[in-house]
């Protein structure tokens, strides 16, 4: 699963996970029924503490995004992720926009170049979708 | 319920009248990772040697899984895993006989656990202890330390002067502790970022006393670190309420603060100046903050 730490963002792991997991979950790219890792593997790979990935995967669980099948493993469920209240992904977002900001007013950067480049990122985010990386084909 | 698996208690001890450790309180509980940090003589190696039982408490108490290590070792290490940052090992075993010998103390010893991470990690049991690298050592030593699938892993730098490589199976060998078994992790390490990662509580020891201790998300929550701008330049950093460590000149500057982002900010607006960005503050902002030079001058201020 594509997720990143960010250690120098002031979020907890955990809530960088969740949110994460909500955005790969509405953005469609891990689809309802697929499974999620289990929490060693995903533990290993994010290099974090086991019970980070527990509290992640059990406030997923909690705002019905994911769910655990008794013996099997954790699924993303059917259905709406838009049970997420509104002022909880504004809130969410808001909190990136606010740092990229600040961050982009240090380096220089207008708001404008910022919105140019947020639309590029996402056109290239899309041209990646489209066709998988030599990773994910084999 | 949380259960407490080790009860330190006002712990001190001097070596030769210079104090190691000042009253140490320090709790860990079970099935969660706990991170040791702290500069160079803090004092972290010497509670970590506390709790197997290889120093003794001249006043205070240490207590794991309920019971005195000193008074009762074997009821203790028989239950514990430990790597100690030298990777102190019998030079002149072969790694099969080293692995024979660390069994014959652990009934609980898994010899399959034991033969998968020799292969995972390609060490070769007929090689003698004194020709294994750094990282084979290392290597070695953590396979003595959780074979038998410890209650307690106590980890002492596990990572220090390591390659990524072997790193890895550091963390592989905590995270595995604690997601199959439920163990219980403590371990110190001067990498900061590792620390957060790897860490549910932390403890940041400085100069021989407990600087702070607490969940790992808290602490951090406890501490901001804001950006502020002043219409006026100031040469020398602002006396601001709350602040501990600055950075910066002239209008602006970057601080790292405790407590309530209300008072902080009043303080700032005070002196003329707004808070452009706050954030919770790392671990190694907070750890410069608490136990840096610019700490230092904090408290002295």
């Amino acid at each position: 699963m594509d997720i990143t730490i960010n250690l120098a963002d002031g979020v907890p792991i955990y809530r960088q996970i969740v949110n994460q997991v909500k955005y790969l979950v509405a953005s469609g790219l891990i689809q309802p029924g697929e499974e999620l890792p289990p929490i060693r593997t995903l533990a290993l790979q994010l290099k974090v503490t086991p019970n980070t990935i527990v509290k992640a995967y059990g406030e997923l669980e909690v705002s019905c995004v994911i769910h655990k099948r008794r013996g099997s493993g954790t699924f993303v469920s059917e259905g709406r992720p838009q049970q997420v209240t509104l002022r909880e992904r504004r809130r969410v977002i808001e909190q990136r926009i606010d740092g990229l900001l600040a961050e982009a007013h240090q380096l220089n950067f207008s708001t404008e170049d910022i919105l140019r480049m947020v639309r590029e990122r996402k056109t290239a985010m899309d041209e990646t979708v489209a066709e998988p990386t030599e990773r994910e084909k084999r | 319920m949380e259960k407490t698996v080790v009860d330190v208690n006002t712990l001190s001890r001097s070596f030769d009248g210079m104090t190691a450790l000042d009253t140490v309180s320090f709790r860990a509980t079970a099935g969660q990772v706990h991170g040791l940090v702290g500069s160079n003589g803090a004092g972290k190696t010497t509670l970590l040697k506390h709790l197997l039982g290889l120093l003794r408490a001249t006043t205070g108490s240490v207590r794991v899984f309920g019971l005195d290590p000193v008074r009762d070792p074997v009821g203790v290490l028989s239950r514990v895993g430990y790597l100690s940052e030298e990777r102190e090992l019998p030079e002149w075993m072969r790694v099969d006989e080293l692995m024979r010998y660390t069994q014959a103390f652990h009934p609980t010893w898994d010899v399959s656990y034991e033969r998968e991470l020799l292969k995972t990690f390609a060490l070769d049991p007929t090689k003698k202890v004194k020709e294994l690298s750094k990282g084979m050592r290392a290597q070695a030593g953590l396979i003595a330390a959780v074979a038998h699938r410890p209650e307690l892993l106590i980890l002492d730098e596990p990572s220090s002067g390591l390659d990524a490589v072997v790193r890895r199976d550091i963390l592989d060998a905590i995270v595995r502790a604690v997601a199959d078994d439920g163990r219980t992790v403590i371990f110190s390490s001067h990498l900061l970022d590792e620390v957060e990662r790897m860490s549910d509580h932390v403890t940041l020891m400085h100069q021989g006393r407990v600087a702070l201790s607490g969940v790992l998300d808290d602490v951090r929550s406890g501490y901001q670190r804001s950006r502020v701008h002043f219409a006026q330049n100031f040469d020398q950093p602002p006396v601001l309420d709350t602040a501990l460590a600055m950075e910066g000149g002239g209008r602006t500057w970057s601080v790292v603060h405790s407590g309530s982002l209300e008072q902080f900010r009043h303080s700032v607006v005070a002196r003329g100046g707004e808070v452009v960005e706050s954030r919770d503050a790392t671990l190694e902002e907070i750890f410069l903050a608490r136990a840096g030079r610019s700490g230092q001058q904090a408290e002295a201020a």
